[in-house]
């Protein structure tokens, strides 16, 4: 079966590089082509990338707590784009200080991600919701 | 002695090079005008007698020639995301020494379509989608130029993946298949297009615009003349095995209707800590302002610099400005041949040369992050280019020249503009360039050596902050 593809990346004015390599090798080792934007990627970045690459899924990562101001509209421009019912994940420090990560998660999704993970998720948690989600057997 | 003769076939100008290549050493330069696109014969014959009476009587071992008569290599270039794989085409296009006439992204209409018919390019350019990725957009894009009455040749270089069912929606159109521009997000690879281009040039195109007697005369047509530029800075700035080239530098070549652009050079980020953002450019890159010229687009220099920056350059008033553009723009065969007539040309070369050279450079916007200032980079940085070569007639002419070049350079105005910070002005004072590329393809040392000396050194210019 040909591998699902991801586009990856850390979303705004945010340079944390390390999880990012490391999602990167994980999600690969995991078998999915993935696409890494590195750090600082704009909204029209991850976008782009998807078009280009006909990819099924958007993971966002947000380490430096502005992630709800960064992701705000990334799924009215992913319809607006022709990406129609892509796969959008977010994770990491997402918000501003300690919140209670159910409201974080139910603002997050409301915002139109399909799956919000909060800070210190291990990649295989992703990982395996990703098979879920693109219907992968192992 | 072995002599070659280099012939450039220009829309207005057949100019004639005459080098021995055992000495590399240049033996004379000829130009003739032409005043029908059908005269380039009588044009040659013009040019070869200019020569003769310099040269005297000279056999020549090789005849080779370049060429931009009959509007140049008109080209179209298509691609999915303009960021992305449009972008990679044109640049593919503009690389391969062509003139680009449309770049079109996402899927073609109706109007697209008859806008190309309209166009009647000489070749279209084809790519989008990295391979494995989007083939809905190419596959759409082919059936719609299949509808085309206008006949072109197509290069394919999108997704491998349906590369041929991309051509088989081609038909009837002719299309040659090669390796994705983009094979991979933000990896450029255009070489593979650029060379079937060159080939579809040599076989097709030449014939197509009616030079195939002048074809005859020589041993080739080679390239389109931007082809051989680019060729000739390219071997200037990297030399050949044993004899080193002068290193990375910038070329600017000002006419009366474009300004090209030319960049041999990595222009990678200089630091380590600056991110890179968005597609990488290629090592030797050619932009095209098909906006900045000194006579036909004149009036474009205005425009993006603005009239009162012009007066200021100029040392005349916001009025008097206007009125000599104006007067330019309506006579495009003037000389600067009154003071206020080459303060103006002055001027408008240092901004013709400020704007292009500034377009083609890459930017570095500061960000501003928890974890502190963070720098990232959209194109090439060329700040640390040390070489600024001049060509095309209104610069070979120019007085102050090293003045205009200048405003080639970093400006506190545009301080996010990645242009060099200092850099020797040489001026292709011969008007040889596009020679020297032929050569270069046959005699590279020769080439190297030549241009090394014919290239004239008014000295270093500053960034004037």
């Amino acid at each position: 079966m040909e591998k699902k593809k991801i586009v990856i990346g850390v979303i705004g004015a945010d340079v944390h590089a390390v999880g990012n390599k490391i999602l990167y090798h994980a999600f690969t080792e995991a078998g999915f082509d993935v696409i890494n934007l590195g750090v600082m990627v704009s909204q029209e970045e991850y976008i782009n990338a998807a078009i280009e690459s006909n990819a099924d899924a958007i993971v966002v990562s947000s380490l430096y707590g502005h992630g709800e101001l960064d992701c705000r509209g990334l799924r009215e421009k992913c319809d607006e784009s022709g990406l129609r019912g892509i796969l959008l994940y977010v994770g990491g420090n997402i918000v501003v200080g300690k919140q209670p990560f159910e409201e974080v998660e139910k603002r997050f999704k409301a915002m139109g991600f399909d799956r919000v993970f909060g800070p210190g998720t291990p990649p295989e948690t992703t990982i395996a919701a990703l098979k879920e989600d693109l219907g992968i057997t192992d | 002695m072995e002599a070659v003769l280099l012939i450039d076939f220009g829309s207005t100008y057949t100019k004639v090079t005459a080098v021995d290549v055992t000495e590399a050493r240049l033996l004379g330069t000829a130009a003739a005008y032409t005043t029908v696109e059908t005269d380039v014969g009588e044009g040659l014959s013009a040019a070869l007698a200019k020569l003769e009476q310099i040269t005297g009587k000279v056999t020549y071992q090789k005849r080779l020639a370049c060429s931009s008569a009959a509007g140049g290599l008109r080209m179209v270039a298509i691609g999915l995301v303009p960021e992305l794989t449009a972008k990679a085409a044109r640049l593919a296009t503009l690389g391969a020494g062509a003139k680009l006439i449309g770049n079109y992204s996402y899927q073609l209409n109706e109007d697209d379509i008859e806008e190309i018919d309209a166009l009647k390019p000489d070749i279209v350019l084809l790519t989008g989608g990295i391979d494995g990725g989007n083939s809905e957009a190419i596959l759409h894009n082919a059936r719609m130029l299949s509808g085309c009455r206008c006949d072109f040749p197509v290069v394919v270089a999108g997704n491998r993946s349906c590369a041929r069912q991309v051509a088989k929606l081609l038909e009837p159109k002719t299309s040659y298949v090669v390796e994705n521009v983009m094979p991979q997000l933000n990896r450029l690879n255009i070489l593979p297009a650029q060379r079937q281009i060159r080939e579809l040039f040599l076989e097709q195109i030449i014939r197509a615009k009616g030079l195939s007697r002048e074809a005859a005369l020589v041993d080739g047509i080679l390239m389109p003349t931007p082809a051989a530029v680019l060729t000739a800075v390219e071997l200037l700035a990297k030399g050949c095995p044993g004899h080193p080239g002068i290193g990375e530098l910038i070329c600017v070549d000002l006419g009366g209707a474009t300004t090209d652009v030319y960049s041999i050079a990595s222009g990678a980020p200089r630091r380590d800590t600056t991110v890179y953002k968005g597609l990488p450019e290629p090592y030797a890159k050619r932009t095209v302002e098909g906006d900045i010229g000194m006579r036909y687009s004149v009036q474009g220099i205005p425009e993006a610099a603005g009239y009162q920056r012009l007066a200021e350059v100029a040392g005349l008033s916001e009025e008097k400005a206007r009125e000599l553009v104006e007067y330019l723009a309506a006579h495009t065969d003037s000389l600067p041949d009154t003071p206020e007539l080459e303060q103006m040309d002055f001027a408008l070369a240092s901004l013709a040369i400020e704007t292009a050279v500034a377009r083609h450079c890459g930017t570095m916007e500061q960000v501003f992050t928890l974890a502190g200032t963070a720098l990232a980079q959209t194109g090439k940085d060329l700040t640390g280019v040390e070489r600024l070569v001049l060509t095309g007639g209104a610069l070979i002419h120019a007085k102050k020249v090293e003045e205009i070049a200048a405003h080639a350079l970093y400006s506190a105005r545009q301080p996010e503009s990645l242009r060099p910070m200092q850099a020797e002005v040489l001026v292709d004072q011969s008007y040889i360039l596009a020679a020297m590329g032929l050569l270069a393809g046959h005699y590279p040392i020769s080439a190297l050596n030549v241009m090394k000396k014919e290239l004239i050194s008014h000295g270093f210019a500053q960034s004037k902050n």
